[in-house]
């Protein structure tokens, strides 16, 4: 049980990082915590003692598999999470290119 | 076995804390590859090998991307006294840290005890897998035969966020 509590540690570790930094890179970093520790969740969740990853061997197929359904989601969810990252850092560069900081609320003050 | 992800999940905590909290953001991100190598072995530890192999990828680009946006800037976050709004934002985070851990709590109570899961949706997935789809690999059997729409969605999702990060980058903003 103490897993799950470190994992949603982890999480709020990047849920404090999101709304108390000022600085956008630390931001985007903060959000990709949270999303790592959502992924290392499902897996936990799919977790087996004793078991095998889940590829089939013909020769010995009476085994105790952990899983899969968890993993394939987490699968998407990685790859969706780089996109939305890559996104986030082009936004980020936009921004510095026009304001020359990475503040968050000198930005707001440069506005207008 | 859990002894042994507490410990990574362990100093995955403290390579965030390190992250957010770094002066140079050139250390901040590569602080934060800590938590996405770290991830990397958890996968491995919970027999998840497609996991670690696609969040290794994954996690080299991404820090690839982010280093060369830090390189790109003055790299130094600006130091600043703490304001009214900085005790605002820490209060809120606080507040909502506490209510999170309650609802936590409770809900952590209906999880089954770690590495004791009950297969409830996946039982006829994995039941005569590689006579349905033919693969033997079940992660990849899921992926691109039961839940193949999804997989159609995500490809969306990503062909999506190109043509974003190219329009983003493409247009010359005001000056």
């Amino acid at each position: 049980m103490i897993v799950y509590w470190l994992c949603f540690i982890l999480f709020l570790v990047g849920l404090y990082g999101v709304i108390t930094r000022r600085n956008l890179v630390k931001i985007a970093i903060s959000l990709s915590i949270m999303e790592f520790s959502t992924f290392l969740f499902f897996a936990l969740v799919g977790y087996i003692d004793g078991g095998v990853a889940p590829i089939v061997d013909p020769a010995d197929p009476v085994k105790v598999y952990v899983d899969p359904l968890p993993q394939a989601l987490v699968l998407t969810a990685i790859v969706i999470g780089l996109a939305t990252t890559s996104m986030l850092m082009a936004v980020i560069i936009r921004l510095y290119r026009k304001y020359g900081t990475f503040d968050i609320r000198e930005i707001k003050n440069l506005r207008g | 076995m859990e002894l042994a992800i507490s410990v990574i999940v362990g100093l995955m905590i403290l390579g965030a804390l390190y992250a957010i909290h770094a002066k140079d953001l050139l250390s901040a991100v590569i602080a934060s590859g800590i938590v996405g190598y770290g991830l990397v072995i958890c996968f491995l530890l919970l027999k998840a090998p497609d996991l670690a192999i696609v969040q290794i990828v994954v996690e080299t680009i991404t820090l690839i991307i982010m280093v060369a946006v830090v390189f790109d800037s003055s790299r130094e976050e600006s130091f600043s006294k703490p304001d009214t709004q900085g005790y605002v934002s820490a209060i809120t985070a606080v507040f909502l840290i506490i209510v999170l851990f309650y609802f936590f709590k409770i809900s952590v109570s209906a999880l089954d005890v770690f590495g004791e899961s009950t297969l409830r949706m996946a039982g006829p997935y994995i039941e005569g897998a590689t006579e349905k789809t033919g693969s033997a690999n079940l992660v990849t059997g899921v992926v691109f035969d039961f839940r193949g729409y999804d997989t159609l969605g995500e490809a969306t999702v990503l062909v999506t966020a190109v043509l974003g990060v190219l329009t983003i980058l493409r247009l010359k903003g005001k000056k």
